[in-house]
């Protein structure tokens, strides 16, 4: 009985926190790539003539994101009948967008005005004895180009 | 040195090709951050002590390969590849790898 207490509280406190904080990240990864709009993201891998003469190098950004015990809850049910796990989609599009995000973030420092061949790369990583415990590493990384005259 | 994941090097030519240079890092977590990470596991959310460590090992693999580079006579690193591997329970391995070339 006080195990299930125990797993209860232990639910309820993944779905509560964990709630308020996928929505307060939401609402911060909106306004980051609105700020950062101006940055354009190909993955082509030609750098057209517009861009050039122009200066190169690499950027990229990583995000390690954790699933709370709510969602591998919700997780371990819908094992059971199959479909969408929703809860893992959503985990999932934070990091990468959070990824997104950084490496616009480090080209903006060097002043980059786009960035080319964009990569995503996903890693499951820091599965422990528990299989609950998933952390999840994504890694967004690109080339990205300063050019010496502006843009027309 | 001008490491790019494109196939050239926009404005410049590439002299020669030296062929493939890599850089790996294997890194084991911390028991702290361990910790830190299970209770981040009651929650959800980011876990920036492993953020920063995999950043370090792929600044570290990146480094490694440019080392590579350089000593083969190479001054630019094009088509750089990154790859993510859980090697056991504990410890994860990254690599990086690319084409060395001479550019003027």
């Amino acid at each position: 009985m006080q195990t299930l207490i125990g797993v209860l509280l232990l639910i309820g406190l993944g779905f509560v926190f964990g709630r308020y904080a996928e929505q307060r990240h939401f609402k911060r990864l909106r306004q980051e790539e609105a700020r950062l709009q101006s940055i354009l993201v190909f993955n082509t891998k030609e750098v057209p003539a517009q861009f050039q003469p122009c200066r190169v190098s690499l950027v990229g950004g990583n995000t390690v994101i954790a699933v709370d015990y709510f969602k591998s809850f919700v997780a371990s049910l819908r094992n059971i009948v199959g479909g969408n796990v929703s809860s893992f989609e959503s985990l999932i599009e934070r990091a990468r967008r959070e990824s997104i995000v950084r490496m616009k973030q480090e080209a903006e420092q060097l002043g980059a005005n786009a960035v080319f061949n964009m990569r995503i790369e996903t890693s499951a990583i820091g599965q422990g004895d528990d299989k609950s415990q998933v952390s999840v590493e994504v890694y967004a990384y690109g080339t990205a180009v300063v050019s010496d005259e502006p843009v027309r | 040195m001008t490491l790019t994941n494109i196939e050239t090097i926009p404005g410049k030519t590439i002299v020669s090709h030296l062929g493939l240079v890599q850089g790996n890092t294997v890194r084991a977590k911390h028991v702290g951050r361990d910790f830190m990470a299970g209770l981040k596991n009651l929650v959800g959310g980011e876990l920036v002590g492993y953020t920063e460590l995999l950043q370090e090992s792929r600044e570290q693999a990146v480094e490694r390969m440019t080392e590579q580079a350089i000593a083969i006579g190479a001054n630019a690193v094009i088509n750089v590849r990154f790859s993510t591997s859980s090697v056991t329970s504990g410890a994860a391995e990254l690599f990086a790898y690319g084409t060395a070339v001479v550019v003027e």
